[in-house]
């Protein structure tokens, strides 16, 4: 109905046309980096022709912070507790990929207790992240109260944090060689009814977002990412899961303790922000049956950190590696390469934002209403710090 | 068309000049090749054996040999498996083909690279544009003789009050006053 | 005051092009001037305190816990304390940790937009003393070389229990009249200006954004 009216005006413009600025056809306006509709400290500069959008160039860097340069003059141990600065809202993956990478390279095995409170922390890290792109989709298609929800859902998830690692936001938990700490006495009591309460959010959130009208119109149709699209674009993730593909790390290539849990990989066929959203919602149901596997599972004794060497004089041997998780927005990755001596060499972080945030929103804005871009941009989920480090 | 990568680099070690050939694990494996045939290889890789995933590109900066080394991780869903290929180029003489081409997302890493190490890629759309940084009039900021504490020290000041320590000499201070092996 | 800043005449505008020059103002902003009688400026201080406006712009990690800060479980809402977002509407300055070179000339431009009297807390470490990234080459050391903090609230990251603790306290401030950033901005707008341009290589706004 609607979107399929949206739909054909979008084919039906002429994008070939050089756009001539000076033509007073055309309006040239900024989103961001002041803006409330944009994801983080980043900025869209568009060229509108009446309410629809002719142009789009990204302007990132706002963030840039030289973390790679940062890390090139830190020992080993001095970089871990600023990797996970590098994604705000998710900083365990980093830290986590980190860990991964250094372990590989200097021939560190963890126990397997600290697989599991890894695998752990990185699930109740998703979730946490899901919940406040959850209450950001909800907010930018004018459904605030979704947004109230999921934050305070979202709160009580860092509480767990807070009780596991110490820490609500930079946990700086998980340490090459392992975990910093076990789990304090009925944490998994606690952690259920966190999981049973976001659940039934879920639930709620299925019938007021999912059903509404609103929503359903807006987002239908919106941003659509064609199957031929995503490997050009090195789409990857939920915009590639929702576009039909079944490709998931965590399924694919499992670490840490993936292969001995059962989920499902989810995936869209319809690759607009309704179905991303979809996938999303669902991937967190799966999260959350993952979790419940883990607490049953997990192994209650034994150590959760390898016998290190003096950190102090802690000399990595040369090589390199790339190492890479299934993190809520695709493949994160980190590549160190090592010399031999107490300092890394080169370390680059590859964050999945990286082509959304730029490449994919770039294409994928022209031809939308400039009232849907902040929602398409939160629909294909990006977060600047990752994009410039 | 074999999936096992070994046979796939033996099979493309007749047309292309393949060395320092590692396999750094299951799923990764390390190679370089000649800066001229580079995009033609990464190509073939792409449209002949289905590597079709460009994870990153990135360069490491090796001053004191006076080479900048490329890297492309590449990707293959099929079969799980990673390739990394390694490009030399002259630190001076910095320019590289562009793949902008066959990754549209190639375009936003040399820019990147053109920030932050001032490597050229000639025809790569947007390369001049600012990326992170802006008025930037320095030596390009991530290569290694560019000293980033004095820069920060010059323009930003530090605030009065700041201790700088070394952490060694600090901790041995602090919390081992005896214990001092070196392992 | 007044007659200071009318001897050292308008601002110049360096950055702009000549014909950009017409389009902007060159006036020099005027301090805040309490009222004569000190009933009214304290009553006035306590309204001002009791409806502040936050100016919503993201500018470091800091911004993530505004989000918990404004929904129902912290709810900054019940101490008078509202985001909005625009800095025309806004009379709280959040800024939310460190700046790079590239936001600062945008916190400048959104700080200078807002009505005075105006307000600037800033979360986290990094503003005071450039925290994790001290050694960075892209990021800001001391903000109050630039910006007129009137509050810092440090922590890293600073906890939403302490952003409201921050609110009071700045509500605090208000109240006494001791948040004179607003002012010192503007007394001391050369200097200021000299700071902001030593770092920002490509100053192409004008010296004010009214």
């Amino acid at each position: 109905m609607i979107y399929a009216k949206r739909r054909k005006r979008m084919s039906t413009q002429e994008h070939n046309a050089p756009i001539d600025l000076e033509s007073g056809k055309y309006v040239k306006i900024w989103q961001g980096p002041q803006h409330p509709g944009i994801t983080g400290n980043m900025a869209l500069e568009l060229v509108l022709n009446g309410d629809e959008v002719v142009d789009c160039k990204t302007h990132v860097g706002y963030l840039h912070r030289g973390f790679e340069k940062l890390m090139e003059r830190r020992t080993f141990i001095q970089n871990f507790p600023i990797v996970c600065r590098i994604a705000v809202p998710e900083p365990t993956f980093n830290e986590y990929l980190y860990a991964a990478a250094v372990e590989e390279l200097a021939g560190i095995e963890s126990p397997q207790r600290a697989q599991w409170l890894r695998t752990l922390n990185l699930e109740l890290m998703r979730l946490a992240s899901y919940l406040m792109w959850l209450g950001g989709i909800g907010a930018s298609f004018g459904q605030a109260t979704i947004y109230q929800w999921t934050v305070t859902h979202r709160d009580y998830v860092l509480d767990l944090f807070e009780e596991m690692t110490g820490a609500r936001v930079y946990h700086m938990y998980i340490v090459p060689g392992g975990v910093r700490a076990g789990l304090p006495e009925g944490f998994e009591d606690r952690a259920r009814a966190v999981l049973d309460g976001v659940e039934r959010l879920l639930n709620e959130i299925e019938k007021v977002l999912f059903k509404n009208v609103v929503f359903k119109a807006r987002a239908k149709g919106l941003g659509i990412i064609s199957k031929e699209m995503v490997d050009p674009y090195g789409i990857v993730g939920p915009n590639a899961r929702a576009a039909g593909f079944t490709r998931d790390l965590r399924r694919d290539e499992p670490y840490l303790v993936y292969d001995q849990l059962d989920f499902d990989v989810v995936t869209g066929t319809e690759s607009d922000a309704y179905a991303r959203a979809k996938v999303r919602h669902q991937e967190m149901r799966e999260g959350i049956r993952m979790m419940r596997q883990i607490l049953e599972q997990m192994p209650t004794d034994g150590p959760f950190q390898a016998k290190m060497p003096n950190v102090l004089h802690w000399e990595v041997p040369a090589g390199e590696t790339y190492v890479k998780a299934e993190c809520t927005r695709g493949e994160y990755g980190y590549y160190l390469v090592t010399d031999g001596s107490q300092y890394l060499r080169r370390v680059h972080v590859r964050g999945p934002s990286y082509t959304h945030a730029i490449a994919v929103m770039e294409k994928l804005a022209v031809g939308t209403n400039i009232a849907d871009i902040a929602g398409l941009m939160v629909s294909l989920h990006t977060y600047p710090p990752e994009i410039e480090r | 068309m074999s999936n096992d990568p070994k046979s796939i680099i033996e099979e493309l070690s007749d047309h292309y000049q393949i060395s320092e050939i590692k396999e750094q694990k299951a799923d990764l494996l390390l190679l370089k090749i000649p800066k001229e045939d580079a995009v033609q290889f990464i190509r073939e890789l792409r449209d002949g054996q289905n590597y079709t995933h460009l994870a990153f590109m990135t360069v490491i900066d090796y001053i004191e040999s006076g080479i900048f080394t490329l890297t492309y991780m590449l990707h293959n869903y099929a079969a799980h498996h990673n390739i990394a290929v390694h490009v030399d180029i002259d630190r001076e003489q910095t320019e590289m083909e562009s793949i902008h081409e066959l990754w549209v997302h190639a375009a936003t890493y040399q820019r990147e690279l053109r920030e932050m190490y001032g490597i050229r890629f000639p025809g790569s759309p947007r390369l001049d544009d600012d990326f992170c940084l802006e008025g930037w009039d320095e030596i390009p900021p991530m290569r290694r003789e560019f000293d980033t504490v004095s820069y920060s020290r010059e323009r930003f000041f530090d605030r009065e009050g700041r201790i700088t320590t070394d952490p060694r000499e600090h901790m041995k201070q602090i919390m081992y006053p005896i214990h001092t092996d070196n392992d | 005051m007044t007659t200071k800043d009318q001897s050292l005449g308008p601002l110049a505008n360096d950055g702009l092009s000549p014909e950009e020059r017409d389009l902007f103002s060159d006036a020099r902003p005027v301090p805040y001037q309490p009222y004569p009688i000190e009933v009214v400026e304290k009553f006035v201080n306590w309204v001002r305190a009791n409806s502040l406006f936050m100016l919503a712009f993201g500018t470091g990690c800091g911004a993530v816990e505004l989000n918990p800060l404004m929904t129902a479980r912290y709810d900054a809402y019940r101490f008078g304390f509202q985001p909005r977002p625009t800095p025309r509407q806004a009379s709280v300055f959040m800024i939310g940790g460190y700046a790079s070179v590239k936001t600062l000339k945008r916190i400048i431009r959104s700080y200078e937009q807002m009505q005075g009297p105006k307000f600037v807390v800033a979360l986290g470490i990094c503003p005071v003393n450039g925290g994790m990234y001290w050694d960075s080459y892209n990021t800001v050391n001391q903000f109050d070389l630039y910006i007129p903090v009137d509050l810092y609230i440090t922590g890293c990251m600073p906890r939403p229990e302490v952003l409201l603790a921050g609110v009071l306290e700045l509500k605090k401030k208000i109240k006494e009249g001791r948040a004179d950033g607003h002012n010192r901005y503007i007394e001391n707008l050369d200097w200021y200006k000299a700071n902001q341009k030593r770092i920002i290589k490509n100053w192409d706004m004008p010296d004010y954004s009214w």
